[in-house]
């Protein structure tokens, strides 16, 4: 092999780069992704306009939909977060020079495209892709009256192995990077909330993937050599089946205790990349930072107590319904000082209006909603009614694909300077914004109604129900409009994205005057290794904004110590102690 | 500065929306207002809440926005704030919470006088059982499954002998009763869900599972499945009937008995089915053809039998057929040789016998169009 080329392959493709990987990881993501909005606008093509185009007939209706939610919140939302944003993020922000293993990190991202790749083929498979819901509930996601029960479901679960085995790979990355690599004065409570967000939600993926891990062998030993550790006895489509014993139950179990901390896998970083946004951009301190890590902490830890909620009228024992609605509305609590200190840091700040601010305002405002409705869900008798139906997939999409969804833009417009050296164009990004934070809303607000109305989700076609009146429809016509203008518009982000990355401004080294500590790499785009011949020293904590007498209005982390600035319990201590060991 | 103005529509939006939008809960028909308050009380909690949060930052939008020379004030924590936060929290929390677990007390507890109804349900049809005289429902089971026994009850039990079937989708109950509804499913996860009664479980196979409520309005309900249950889901359709309890007890004295199905079944093929086109009716009930195959008109999962037979097909490959005997004949032998365009491919190879095969024929021809009557006489004779 020549050098030339073999410097190109080591650098961009065999990267052991965390930036390098971070970005392979988000393209890799953000083109899977696309693949999920264009399921989701075929499925609303058919809800908006029953019976209008003849290829969307029932089976593929149900590949749509289970393909759509699978693709959205694994191999999108989880990937990006933790596979792009914490690889990039991690090593820069605690001053580290690299993941701690960087080989392992790499294999990581060609796992996860080889999951991507075997979840990409059962689109190809005799009976396409299962059709089984995202949940893969069995019995009915292995038995011939869902699409896909032969080859399409088994690659499903073998992608999802696959993907595990790589989220373990990149999670120890992580976890190990952020309790071993911090660099000098960098302790746990000076870390940015990014940092905590992903840390805390790559535990909770250590802990909630190995059940999804596990229950998806034990479906594909029940599809394929027919055990039974989900089939009891039945009679499919008129035959007896052999299986025998076996508990439905037991996989839900399974899966929302994977599930469940899923959720918060995908939400933790995307609190921790808002409050740092809002930081930012209201050039002020995040209000209550202590506050905020305990809450992200006991988020977490209460998420793994919380799963049965999903089962509320699933069949189990019914006296479960008191333990898991209060644990739901426990969590309610921390969750609420997050919004509360969200907003409380706009409080006498200095707001600017920039792009990645205003996708960080519209997260707190669809995350409210989403957040609220999910109180309607978590205690059990509200959610008698209301379960399975449209007010389900409302709630869901509000708190975990639409907001978290505006935080992965607002984190792009935020750190895309730093990755390219060049700004994305905020004249493309305000459309993308506008269009994309007034239409969620426009399309998952009305929602709720339906499902209030007794509408339940995963219907091909509603046709012929009394109870449901005609302006439902209209609505569903509504909504589908929206959803496909919605979708379209996501083209002009990539565009921006692709456009700016050659044709960009560009950018200054740190051209929103962040304190943290990834701005202040001496080179932008940062080189392998981050940060030139020295590590840096912290002194202080990554929100000193604003602090009084100072001629900028921000004061970096690895600031020398003169500066000030300090974290407000190290306040009043000596310089020696406050500087915190390196760990 | 357009943030804040978004915002404020959002909020006034919002709520207008919701006073003037022209859907919300389908009108009661059990006990069960209990839930309609608890969701009233958490939408007025939840509520508040949105509203506040957004003024707040609309206010704060307005107010601290970036000016020439203006600087952020320092204020990273306040204790006492926090404090407040978390304990008024606390106490919204716990009035959503207590109420919700009251309800749900009720919800679990049926009582004890409660009209036991038991909802079997299968791929993509309903059926239902109410105990005989003797108040006790048979044992089941799956392996029991069968054409003459579509409900899976066990032959050998006896408190199962006078059990009363209800081989059909619409079931009728008692105003002003509670009914304790016990589930069971033959196949996969179902749910039994009547917007209008509010209350509704999963059926899982191989467990029973239980809720309760008693129907406080006469009238025809709309039963449906809303748990994904494959490509049938949004056709699995049922019906409950509510009325007084005079007319209740008529229609249920007129329900077969689980004894006298099975004394029926027993009964010489010759003399129990009449005809062909008899016998081919009732085979297509136990097997199970109905779920899919109406007799309407109404397309289902699959083609409806009403005109079917000398209808010219599109099959999924673009080519045509003509329906006639041999082409169902080697339709139902194997079903997934050929696909119909627009319909997935999901019916079963089921077992008949060659008489069992030409009765069920005879009767799909039977519903065929005009000019194929003739054929049936053929058929039959054959």
């Amino acid at each position: 092999m020549k050098p030339a080329t073999k410097k190109f392959l080591t650098h961009y493709v065999w990267s052991q780069d965390h930036k390098v990987i971070a970005i392979q990881y988000a393209c890799t993501a953000i083109a899977v992704g696309l693949v999920g909005v264009v399921l989701s606008n075929l499925m609303r093509l058919q809800l908006g306009f029953p019976g209008q185009f003849e290829f969307i007939n029932a089976e593929r209706y149900y590949q749509f939909v289970t393909m759509h939610g699978m693709i959205m919140v694994i191999y999108l939302l989880t990937a990006l977060f933790l596979g792009g944003f914490g690889n990039y993020l991690i090593p820069l922000m605690v001053g580290a020079r690299d993941m701690v293993f960087p080989y392992l990190n790499m294999l990581s991202f060609w796992v996860y495209l080889l999951s991507v790749v075997v979840l990409m083929a059962s689109f190809f498979v005799e009976g396409g892709p299962t059709g089984a819901g995202w949940t893969l509930y069995p019995p009915q996601s292995i038995l011939p009256g869902t699409p896909g029960h032969a080859g399409g479901i088994v690659l499903m679960l073998v992608s999802l192995v696959i993907f595990i085995v790589a989220t373990t790979m990149g999670g120890l990355n992580y976890v190990t990077t952020v309790l071993q690599a911090r660099c000098e004065g960098m302790t746990l409570l000076r870390m940015p909330l990014t940092v905590w967000g992903i840390f805390v939600a790559t535990i909770l993926a250590l802990l909630g993937f190995p059940a999804l891990f596990v229950s998806g062998v034990m479906l594909l030993l029940d599809r394929t050599l027919g055990t039974s550790f989900f089939m009891p006895a039945l009679v499919s489509m008129g035959q007896a089946s052999g299986y025998k014993g076996g508990s439905p139950l037991l996989f839900q179990h399974l899966f929302w205790f994977f599930g469940h901390p899923e959720v918060y896998i995908v939400a933790l970083p995307a609190f921790g990349i808002v409050s740092d946004l809002i930081s930012v951009h209201a050039r002020k301190s995040i209000f209550g930072y202590r506050m905020m890590v305990w809450a992200i902490v006991a988020i977490g830890g209460l998420s793994v107590v919380v799963w049965a909620h999903h089962m509320f009228v699933s069949g189990m024992n019914p006296y479960f319904g008191f333990f898991f609605a209060t644990t739901t509305l426990i969590i309610a609590v921390p969750t609420a000082i997050k919004v509360y200190n969200w907003v409380l840091t706009l409080w006498h700040g200095d707001i600017h209006l920039s792009v990645p601010m205003l996708f960080a305002l519209a997260f707190v405002c669809t995350f409210a909603i989403g957040g609220l409705t999910g109180l309607f869900l978590g205690n059990v008798s509200v959610d008698i009614p209301l379960s399975g139906t449209y007010f389900v997939v409302a709630h869901f999409h509000m708190v975990m694909g639409v907001a978290p969804l505006l935080v992965v833009f607002g984190g792009i417009y935020h750190w895309f300077p730093k990755i390219t050296g060049r700004m994305l164009d905020d004249r493309i990004g305000k459309i993308h914004f506008w269009i994309t934070f007034l239409g969620t809303y426009a399309i998952y607000f009305p929602m709720h109604y339906l499902g209030v109305l007794g509408m339940p989700r995963r219907y091909y076609s509603f046709e012929g129900y009394q109870f449901i009146p005609a302006s439902a429809f209209s609505l569903n016509t509504f909504i589908t409009v929206v959803a496909l203008v919605v979708g379209a518009a996501q083209l002009l982000f990539v565009f921006n994205l692709a456009w700016s990355a050659w044709r960009g401004r560009p950018a200054t080294a740190n051209p929103w005057r962040a304190a943290s500590l990834e701005w202040q790499t001496p080179t932008t785009p940062p080189g392998h290794g981050n940060w030139g011949p020295q590590l840096p020293v912290v002194y202080r904590w990554a929100y000193a904004y604003g602090v009084p007498g100072q001629g900028e209005d921000y004061i970096a982390q690895n600031a020398p110590p003169e500066a000030g600035g300090l974290e407000p319990e190290a306040r009043g201590r000596s310089e020696g102690e406050a500087r915190g060991a390196p760990a | 500065m357009s943030m804040a103005v978004v915002l404020l529509l959002i909020v006034v939006g919002s709520v207008l929306f919701h006073v003037f939008n022209p859907w919300w809960t389908t009108p009661l028909a059990s006990n069960w207002q209990q839930m309609d308050d608890t969701l009233t009380i958490t939408l007025v909690i939840t509520g508040a809440f949105f509203v506040a949060i957004n003024l707040f930052v609309v206010y704060a939008l307005v107010r601290f926005r970036h000016r020439e020379g203006r600087r952020a004030t320092e204020q990273p924590e306040s204790k006492r704030l926090e404090r407040w936060l978390i304990g008024g929290t606390t106490v919204g929390i716990m009035a959503l919470l207590a109420p919700g677990l009251v309800v749900y007390a009720n919800y679990v507890r049926a009582p004890h006088d409660a009209l036991v109804l038991e909802v079997v349900s299968q791929q993509w049809q309903w059926r239902f059982r109410f105990p005989g005289a003797d108040g006790k429902l048979g044992a089941s089971d799956a392996r029991f499954v069968g054409a003459a026994n579509p409900f899976g009850l066990d032959p050998a039990d006896p408190a199962g002998q006078d059990d009363l079937l209800v081989a059909a989708d619409e079931v009728h109950l008692p105003l002003g009763r509670p009914v304790l509804v016990l589930m069971r499913s033959h196949d996969v996860l179902h749910d039994f869900f009547v917007p209008s009664f509010r209350a509704r479980m999963n059926t899982v196979p191989g467990q029973v599972s239980r809720f309760w409520f008693t129907p406080t309005v006469g009238g025809r309900y709309e039963a449906l499945c809303a748990q994904l249950c494959g490509v049938g889901h949004p056709n699995m359709r049922g019906f409950v009937v509510v009325q007084d309890v005079a007319a209740f007890n008529a229609w249920q004295a007129a329900l077969p008995t689980f004894a006298s199905t099975q004394a029926k079944a027993a009964a010489p093929a010759g003399a129990a089915a009449g005809s062909a086109v008899e016998q081919g009716r009732a085979l297509a009930d136990a097997k199970g053809c109905t779920a899919c195959h109406t007799i309407d008109g109404s397309p289902r999962v699959g083609p409806t039998w009403k005109g079917l037979y000398g209808k010219t097909e599109t099959m999924a490959d673009g080519g045509r057929a003509l329906v006639d005997e041999a082409y169902l004949r080697a339709f139902i032998r194997d079903p997934q040789a050929r696909q119909v365009k627009g319909f997935a491919p999901v019916m079963p190879k089921i077992d008949l016998s060659d008489e069992e095969l030409a009765a069920l024929v005879a009767y799909i021809q039977s519903l065929g169009s005009a000019p194929t009557q003739a054929a049936t006489d053929k058929g039959v004779q054959r």
